[in-house]
């Protein structure tokens, strides 16, 4: 693929013109096209935002507004209380908390293995190194299924365990490839060579030389692996059934989606008023759990690029 | 994949004779015999072979383990006496399963929202991608790129669950607009029709952003000078896009959508399952869900593992239909 320039959005426009032909206008069918562009990008960037702002709008307005469907774009008779009740829920505190371990533990887990077979895969010298990185590409092509993976996760005794949500899933061929192309061509094979020469084994390289070096790589794939434990629930939802090990998205499906709330309430005012609490606080919660990820979002999207584009890279 | 390796150069100091001499019988060959790279890499990586170790057992516990455990379509499956123990039934499971009512519903149901997701999650991040590239640096450029590549990072929970709220025929935002031009609140989730546009345009919505990101890239590699020599020709923007950027992202979009096509059968078990309910099943029950649904919750293990393996079968055949036929049309394929 022609990808010499792996940065988008700081490389600057070739096509601008420079400041001393400014004067020069572009032709009227140009300019028209420009509008006709700019307009498509706008409605666009409104088709994503829109619902995230009724989400947060909603999330902040009052229970019987929301109830009413009063709620567009802005909150009305504005409200903290579903946040209060979302944050003093035990079960969303203690999804919190089990997601917090397994973003934590898992992503570490993660990048630990998948250095540890990247890096290998980099080296020429590496005798086998075509033949692993064919038996790890199989794997995405063929897959067993769900229930022979199920049945070997029971076996190994995994089932109803923290473990199970940190090891079946720990390396993804994707990443080591990612990896794997960064050392590749990133560490010179002469600094192999002077280490060597100055007597260090290969494992002090890696730990002294290649892994500092590797910041930016690390970086990507520790983004990739914390994400992708905190968004994903499907493990769980297959080898969990202790609630109190369940992560945050399960927590999530089960009251935003399956409607599960603990009534307690006998008379119809309560009952009602109960019932227009559980609609704000579904918004309260979407906010309250996608925040982590979006507030640092800004920061680590260049890294995250920079990743895919990595690995987009043949090689 | 082929499987060449590089021969290793000499050690510094060591000079070898390059030239082969076809009158000597014992003149060294080319190319070293395996064993002999073999035992040279051990000598030099074993340490590394044994990083490998930890990271080779995974892929072998948790990928070829169950590939071997799957072996169990074809038998009767009984805990006690495991997946190789258990009696032979031959294709039994799989007969079972294409004589079902529900195995041209679900094949339908898989092929028909995979197709249309791999269609429509195609051309709106090339047009997202072109449209900014013609925009210059400014704010405006930044915003829209930073907004429509948040969603990436939402979970698939929040995803549907804000789908739900928006979608929702009481209070949703939609339906409200909908009210405005006197039509009737329709409750989106409860009819089957709509199920199909629900999954793939809000799965648009959520990664169009981050799928532009390798179109941007490869626009960004197309050499400028061919554009400034179109623009002294006279080109415009719009035949510019048409005859310099479109060809420039060719081998990209076709890789996409190899991809796309090879893994349709691979089709996110994740979100049908959220979005699924009694109401809209007739065409939000996929092959996934299908699986899990035998497997887990009636637990019938070799049903479930034949229909899985099926699935299986049938998306490796199209990635390699689909790599064939690429490679024979543009040259290049996923692997040399």
């Amino acid at each position: 693929m022609a990808m010499s320039t792996p940065t988008t959005s700081t490389v600057s426009r070739p096509r601008r013109k420079p400041a001393a032909t400014k004067k020069v206008r572009e032709p009227f069918g140009d300019r028209v096209f420009l509008v006709v562009i700019t307009l498509m990008l706008a409605v666009m960037l409104a088709l994503v935002l829109l619902p995230l702002i009724y989400i947060v709008a909603s999330s902040f307005s009052s229970a019987t507004a929301v109830s009413a469907g009063r709620v567009k774009f802005w909150p009305v008779e504005f409200s903290l209380h579903a946040y209060k009740v979302a944050l003093s829920n035990p079960q969303v505190l203690r999804g919190y908390y089990n997601s917090l371990i397994y973003a934590v533990a898992g992503t570490l887990i993660s990048v630990t293995l998948t250095v540890a077979i990247a890096y290998p895969l980099s080296r020429k010298t590496f005798f086998g190194r075509n033949v692993l990185m064919t038996v790890l590409i199989f794997t995405m092509l063929f897959s067993g299924g769900l229930i022979p993976t199920y049945m070997v996760v029971q076996d190994l005794g995994l089932l109803n365990t923290r473990w199970a949500l940190l090891i079946p899933n720990a390396i993804g061929v994707w990443q080591v490839i990612i990896a794997r192309t960064f050392f590749a061509h990133s560490i010179p094979d002469e600094l192999y060579e002077a280490a060597t020469l100055d007597g260090a084994s290969e494992l002090r390289f890696l730990r002294s030389v290649v892994l500092p070096l590797s910041k930016p790589l690390l970086a990507v794939l520790v983004l990739m692996y914390t994400i992708y434990q905190w968004n994903t629930y499907f493990d769980a939802l297959v080898y969990l059934k202790d609630p109190d090990l369940y992560p945050l998205q399960i927590v999530l499906r089960n009251m935003l989606i399956l409607n599960q709330r603990n009534v307690g309430a006998t008379d119809v005012a309560q009952q009602l008023q109960q019932q227009q609490l559980a609609n704000v606080l579904k918004y309260a919660l979407i906010v309250v759990s996608s925040l982590p990820v979006l507030i640092i979002y800004p920061f680590i999207a260049r890294h995250f690029t920079k990743g895919v584009l990595v690995g987009a890279v043949k090689g | 994949m082929t499987i060449t390796t590089p021969r290793p150069s000499p050690p510094a100091g060591v000079t070898r004779l390059r030239v082969r001499s076809p009158w000597r019988r014992n003149a060294p060959t080319r190319r070293r015999s395996r064993w002999a790279e073999a035992q040279r890499s051990w000598r030099l990586h074993w340490q590394l072979y044994l990083l490998v170790i930890v990271p080779l057992a995974y892929f072998v516990i948790f990928k070829y383990i169950p590939i071997g455990n799957a072996v169990i379509a074809f038998k009767d499956y009984n805990v006690i006496q495991g997946p190789w123990g258990s009696d032979w039934i031959g294709f039994k499971n799989f007969e079972l399963f294409f004589t079902n009512p529900v195995f041209g519903t679900l094949l339908e149901n898989t092929f028909i929202l995979a197709f249309y997701l791999v269609l429509a999650s195609f051309p709106i991040p090339i047009m997202l991608a072109i449209a900014l590239n013609e925009i210059g640096n400014g704010w405006f450029k930044r915003t829209v790129q930073m907004v429509t590549y948040a969603p990436y990072f939402i979970s698939t929970v929040v995803v549907v669950s804000m789908t739900i709220l928006v979608l929702s025929p009481r209070l949703g935002v939609v339906n409200d607009g909908l009210g405005l031009f006197g039509i009737a609140p329709i409750n989106f989730l409860g009819d089957p029709n709509y199920f199909r546009h629900i999954y793939v345009w809000s799965d648009v919505w959520q990664t169009a952003g981050y799928s532009a990101v390798i179109y941007m890239a490869a626009l960004a590699g197309i050499d400028p000078a061919l554009h400034e020599s179109a623009k002294i020709d006279g080109a415009s923007r719009l035949q510019r896009i048409r005859h310099i950027d479109l060809p420039g992202i060719m081998p990209t979009a076709v890789i996409v959508l190899i991809l796309g096509v090879g893994n349709m059968m691979a089709i996110g078990f994740e979100k049908a399952y959220l979005l699924q309910n009694d109401l809209n099943l007739a065409q939000s029950e996929i092959i996934p869900t299908y699986v899990y649904k035998t497997g887990l919750i009636n637990a019938d293990f070799s049903m479930a593992t034949a229909v899985g393996l099926f699935n299986s079968v049938v998306n490796l055949c199209l990635l390699l239909l689909v790599n064939f036929a690429a490679k024979r049309i543009t040259g290049s394929g996923l692997w040399r």
